[in-house]
């Protein structure tokens, strides 16, 4: 990757609030014109980062450079980059037009221009019918464009948003999910999207940032995130999955050669790190196929199954007492395991994933 | 009970129902004390003066001819201006304009270095704030009179440290009279000031620093705007008293500062006073007042709408 197509280069950030580390060394590339999701459970660190970035926290060790320049000397005012922040702080004396000038009005632009320009973005957000209104007279929803568009009019470098939808319900939220995604690639403005929602993630993201307690557990892309995943956090945080206990007997060019418990076989491939010895493999629910005990299969024993509608989720245990899920597809079968009855699993070496710890 | 919502009628406009209801004992509380004693100062301005005070029930407008016209020695020259009292109304709005904006000077940022300690040590803040406040204003003018004359502990300091030679003239000045209004009514400055400050949300402090605007320009379109309520009210709550006072004009100024409560509070005292022309100074105050404030109610909503 050339050095150019980086937008946002985090370099071992360390942030510390007297005692307590929010950030413990996280470095990141965020690439131009990208939608870059930071994703974890609440506190391990998304908004420091992200305030650390638009200048409102200093940085205790590291830096963060833009196109390549460290931006620690700089002042929030005197950084490319726009926030759309969570409970969105829209000046609530001005209105909707004026809101989203203000930005063009202090970089210097005239009245005329700026609220030219301003329409055109009110326009992508479909929100031109209400640029006289004040704030307080619009729906939390509506709210929510105007602070997307309050940061997009000044055109930053790169557009950071702090769970942005969190305040929208349920319907309103997917919906804007699928606006803001194209408004991100008609702009081409890098995203740096805030969420502890995995689902918002994977569905729209182009990489996704996994952290948690201040460190980043891995980067990739929304596949790479789900498919393979680096370690147990990351297996665990990223949809449903199995961890099982495994013992390693070797690892090389990135397979690994392991027994699952009960001593069955399996070559699988490895994240990096990952040694001989004690180890998980992760393996998702739906990648495990069902059938009758047998040679070569993982036997387990029906506890529960959950009609999910178009899957149906067994729950099962291991022989050792280890619990497994598997989820079969609604085909229509005419039965579905019952309680009690013994199964035999099985696991194709591409549906299971050797972690790092 | 309230009774059931009537029909159709959402929880608000139950509450609100309920409001005039609610008002009731205020509404007896004006009546009896504030537009009953209004209407009879009216009343009296248009009555004829007692010499030894008091009033006689024979209906005139001396008193305000007295006020705006000069008729002469023996009131048989043809009527022209009367400065006099027109300029005591002037100096006084002078005056009272002036401590309001120092009592905004130095109210403002004291209400935010208060509205932004930690929550719990804001009470605190507040409480020192007022501490002076337990004493009577008529002992703290006083006080404020030993401090700053001639021989006084302020001087004494002055010249000790040798930045004056002669004794500062303080007392009977303007400055003395500022200093004297100022100190009166600083807290109502700061109390409504602090409130808002307290509720404004530094999100959008962040906000327009994201959206480059240094500091200066962060107060000046979005801190002052959403804090203006508050500001409004500390001015109306400082420039109002100041323009009737007359404690501070009385003890710390002199024949030069005579402002209109002192005006006023003459024309109520002993034999020399004269109630009508005290009571149609009063009424003209309050006009002036009443203008001030209507002008700001109809700003107010013309913005809201
Ligand atoms: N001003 C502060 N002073 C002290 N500690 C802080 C401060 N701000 C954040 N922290 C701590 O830093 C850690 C990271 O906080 P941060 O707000 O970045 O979490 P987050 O990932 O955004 O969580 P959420 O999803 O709940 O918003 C937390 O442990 C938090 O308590
Ligand atoms: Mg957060």
């Amino acid at each position: 990757m050339d050095q150019h197509s980086v937008a946002v280069d985090v370099d071992r950030v360390v942030k510390r609030y007297g005692t307590v580390t929010a950030l413990h060394g996280v470095s990141m590339d965020i690439r131009q014109g990208e939608f870059f999701t930071l994703l974890g459970p609440s506190g391990c660190g998304k908004t420091t980062l992200l305030r650390c970035i638009a200048g409102f926290e200093d940085v205790s060790e590291g830096a963060i450079r833009l196109k390549g320049e460290d931006i620690a000397p700089l002042p929030p005012h005197k950084r490319p980059v726009n926030t759309v922040f969570q409970q969105y702080a829209l000046f609530p004396h001005m209105t909707v037009l004026e809101n989203v000038s203000f930005g063009l009005r202090r970089r210097g632009w005239s009245d005329r221009d700026a609220s030219g320009r301003s329409r055109e973005v009110l326009e992508m957000v479909r929100l031109s019918d209400f640029a006289k209104r004040r704030p307080g007279q619009l729906s939390g929803g509506q709210q929510q464009r105007v602070a997307l568009a309050r940061a997009l009019a000044p055109g930053p470098e790169v557009l950071l948003l702090d769970e942005p939808l969190s305040a929208l319900d349920l319907k309103l939220r997917q919906a804007v999910r699928v606006e803001l995604k194209q408004i991100q690639r008609e702009t081409g403005i890098a995203f740096v999207f805030v969420t502890h929602d995995q689902e918002e993630a994977l569905t729209m993201s182009d990489r996704i940032a996994v952290m948690s307690e201040g460190r980043v557990q891995q980067i990739g892309s929304p596949r790479a995130i789900y498919e393979a995943p680096q370690n147990r956090f990351v297996a665990d945080f990223i949809g449903e999955t199995n961890l099982l206990d495994v013992t390693v007997t070797s690892v090389s060019a990135g397979m690994a050669e392991l027994e699952l418990p009960g001593g069955l076989p399996l070559r699988c491939p490895a994240a990096e790190g990952a040694v001989q010895g004690a180890g998980h493999v992760s393996v998702r629910p739906e990648r495990i196929a069902i059938g009758a005990p047998g040679a070569g299969t993982l036997p387990a024993t029906v506890a529960d199954h959950v009609y999910l509608g178009t899957d149906i989720q067994l729950h099962a245990k291991l022989d050792d007492g280890a619990p497994i899920l598997v989820r079969m597809q609604n085909a229509g079968q005419d039965s579905v395991p019952e309680a009690g009855s013994r199964l035999g699993l099985t696991i194709e070496a591409g549906a299971a994933r050797l972690l790092a710890d | 009970m309230a009774g059931a919502a009537p029909q159709g009628a959402s929880r608000s406009e139950v509450y609100r129902g309920n409001g005039p209801r609610l008002m009731l004992p205020t509404w007896v509380f004006i009546g009896i004390f504030l537009v009953l004693p209004v209407g009879l100062m009216a009343i009296y301005s248009f009555l004829t003066k007692e010499f030894r005070g008091g009033v006689i029930w024979e209906f005139t407008w001396a008193a305000y001819d007295q006020f705006f016209l000069d008729r002469g020695l023996f009131g048989d020259e043809p009527p022209s201006i009367e400065w006099t009292y027109i300029g005591i109304f002037w100096r006084s709005i002078w005056q009272a304009g002036l401590a309001t904006v120092l009592c905004l000077l130095i109210g403002f940022p004291t209400a935010w270095f208060i509205a932004t300690r930690e929550a719990s040590a804001r009470p605190v803040w507040l409480f020192l704030v007022t501490i002076p406040y337990w004493v009577n204003l008529l002992i703290r003018t006083v006080s404020m009179k030993f401090l700053i004359r001639d021989n006084g502990p302020l001087n004494e300091f002055l010249l000790w440290t040798g930045v004056i030679s002669d004794p500062l003239s303080l007392i009977n000045t303007n400055f003395a009279v500022q200093l004297g209004l100022f100190y009166s009514y600083l807290p109502f400055m700061v109390l409504p000031i602090y409130s808002a400050v307290e509720r404004y949300d530094f999100a959008l402090s962040e906000a327009a620093a994201d959206l480059y605007s240094d500091n200066w320009t962060t107060l000046r379109l979005v801190i002052l705007p959403v804090v203006k309520p508050g500001i409004v009210a500390g001015c109306i709550l400082v420039f109002v008293p100041s323009l009737g006072a007359f404690l501070a004009p009385d003890l710390l100024g002199g024949a030069k500062t005579f402002m209109i409560g002192s005006l006023i509070e003459e024309q109520f005292k002993g034999a020399a006073g004269n109630w009508p022309f005290g009571a149609a100074a009063a009424m003209i105050l309050l006009s002036i007042v009443m203008a001030v404030l209507l002008l700001h109610a109809r700003a107010q909503s013309k913005e809201a709408s």
